[in-house]
């Protein structure tokens, strides 16, 4: 029999109704299953960091009662395992929030387990460090941190599920790991069978984005068509205990699972495909292959595993100044002319009234914006109808903020004082954060997974007794 | 000459091709997989680092680096550099550099003849 993985979400910011068909699917299957939220991108767990200095509720995802209302009772009531890293900066405080959603909904014995460990900013001055691959900066200055979080692997949530929990609270963990911990604690794979581990990380990575393998993220139309946008079936991933693997959704849901789906998110932010390093198996995808075997069926094969990196991944996140956007539009009859002389008025305007070191960009959007480069170097190189609809967008960035306000200030008063028939003013600006990415030593992080409540303890059914972890 | 499948056939690489953007710090990676796997010899031809380099050169990219997938149709590429500071540092729209999977996808297919 195999086991199910399903996805609830995909990002802090994702649909809140999507578990909704995926737990019904689930249920209808009877199979042992799970349900992952994953909600923690790179720059997520330092904004509840700093949200939790203002607000002692603020440390956690805060669409996490959103996300659980509608499939808790179900989830409990049918013995499926919810995991999520929903816990960002504050799992207790995370525990605490779904303990009273599980109380207000009548369900009085809900066993609730938070991962504890990936939090090092305390140690991080002791700890040794190496660069990840690609980092380039130094670390930031004490009073700067903001957070530093190791990306765990699965043995703390594998752990959590030992200690009976129906839900597992999680910060920072690598994203698939939430969906190979119930993996190994349901087949008892041990930690160094690579090709199983490797094989079962992929499944996670293939549902981490959750509708990104099953349609989102994927429709140009006329190229790449996708049926049901509005109602996007979130992934389910059938696992054997041999590694095996099918990528499906719900029957009846919108989107697809086609092997073009399937591909283009079994590379989503891979880099060498023959050596993708996750904490607990380094991951072969260079003999990958993917079979449709049926509607909305995907089959991977292929997947081979290598031992696991000695060192684990850190995310360190620091405050850096503040940053600012503005914008005006201009349509009509020779609006890229007027959007360019209003781009021109303010870069003059700036020069002499914000210091030499604001740091500024300028973008006319509906011309060239996203491709180009912070001197519009692209832009300057192609033509275009002056008549339209252009949007000028100004972007700064300074370590005070009354010269980003002063900015962003001077976009405003382009209003009156700009060229002809300038509209649609918005202006905003925040603190900047900057990451950096450090390397730490396996031995050096102690996680693990401990009971939020007295509740905690019993064993679930199926689950595999302690193999050799 | 190249000019009569230029105006009658695919011209660029959205034409025969598909592309997701991901990103990891300042460093970019492009996945590209042939539509039909007759084309992935000729996505291997047109795709190749120096012409991906230069497409993203005005954004200061360093390096590209292409990893060829045969079994997918498709390959990986991983083009450093090229986020102007990455999701935290840009001050880009797209910090993440989402849309520049259609940047690639523009590329024509049929190499200057004076190349």
């Amino acid at each position: 029999m195999s086991f199910l993985l399903g996805s609830g979400a995909g990002f802090s910011g994702d649909r809140t109704d999507a578990a909704v068909a995926v737990v019904d699917e689930l249920i209808l299957r009877g199979e042992p299953c799970a349900l992952v939220f994953e909600t923690l991108g790179e720059r997520t767990l330092a904004a509840a960091q700093r949200r939790m200095r203002e607000d002692p509720e603020g440390g956690y995802e805060p669409l996490i009662e959103e996300l659980l209302e509608p499939v808790l009772e179900k989830c409990v009531s049918h013995g499926i395992r919810i995991l999520g890293n929903f816990g960002a900066a504050d799992p207790a405080g995370a525990c605490r929030r779904v303990d009273a959603l599980a109380k207000r909904q009548g369900l009085m014995s809900v066993k609730l387990a938070e991962v504890f460990g990936d939090d090092i900013r305390e140690r991080i001055g002791q700890l040794d460090l190496e660069p990840w691959e690609a980092e380039l900066g130094q670390l930031p200055e004490d009073g700067a941190l903001v957070s530093a979080n190791v990306y765990l692997g699965a043995a703390p949530l594998v752990e959590a599920l030992r200690l009976g929990a129906d839900v597992v609270v999680a910060g920072r963990v690598a994203d698939p790991a939430l969906f190979l911990a119930p993996l190994v604690a349901h087949f008892g794979w041990a930690w160094d069978d690579w090709d199983r581990l490797a094989a079962g990380m992929m499944a996670g990575h293939l549902a981490e984005c959750g509708s990104q393998v099953s349609g989102g993220y994927f429709a140009d139309p006329g190229y790449k068509d996708v049926p049901g946008m509005a109602r996007l079936g979130y992934p389910i991933i059938e696992v054997e205990g041999d590694g095996r693997l099918v990528v499906t959704k719900p029957a009846g849901s919108g989107g697809r699972v086609d092997e073009r789906t399937v591909k283009e998110q079994l590379l989503y932010e891979v880099h060498d495909p023959s050596h993708y390093l996750t904490p607990d198996v380094v991951v072969d995808l260079s003999e990958a292959e993917v079979r449709c075997i049926g509607r909305d069926r995907v089959e991977v094969t292929g997947i081979r595993g290598k031992p696991a990196p000695a060192r684990l991944k850190t995310t360190v996140c620091y405050d850096a100044g503040w940053q600012g956007e503005a914008e005006i539009s201009y349509a009509g009859p020779n609006a890229l002319a007027r959007a360019r002389l209003a781009a021109d008025t303010l870069r003059e305007r700036l020069s002499f009234r914000a210091p030499g070191d604001l740091r500024s960009r300028f973008d006319i959007i509906g011309h060239v914006s996203v491709f180009n480069d912070d001197d519009g170097k692209l832009a300057l190189a192609r033509e275009q109808s002056l008549d339209g609809d252009y949007r000028l967008r100004l972007a700064v960035e300074h370590a005070e903020r009354r010269w980003v306000e002063r900015a962003t200030q001077e976009l405003m008063a382009l209003y009156c004082a700009g060229p002809a028939g300038g509209g649609g003013v918005r202006r905003y600006f925040q603190r900047r954060l900057l990451s950096a990415s450090w390397l730490v030593r396996r031995e050096d992080v102690m996680a693990g997974a401990r009971c939020h409540d007295s509740a905690c303890g019993r064993k679930h059914v199926g689950d595999m007794e302690e193999s050799e972890t | 000459m190249t000019s009569m499948t230029a105006t009658t056939g695919p011209r660029r690489l959205h034409d025969i091709a598909h592309a997701r953007a991901g990103d990891k710090g300042d460093r970019l990676n492009l996945a590209v997989f042939a539509y039909d796997e007759r084309d992935y010899a000729r996505l291997v031809t047109i795709v190749n680092e120096s012409r991906v380099l230069e497409m993203f050169a005005h954004r200061g990219a360093t390096q590209v680096r292409r990893y060829l997938l045969p079994k997918l149709s498709g390959m990986n590429l991983v083009i450093d550099n090229v986020l102007q500071g990455g999701v935290n540092g840009a001050l880009n729209l797209d910090g993440h550099g989402k849309t520049l999977s259609f940047l690639l996808l523009s590329m024509p297919l049929v190499v200057d003849d004076t190349a």
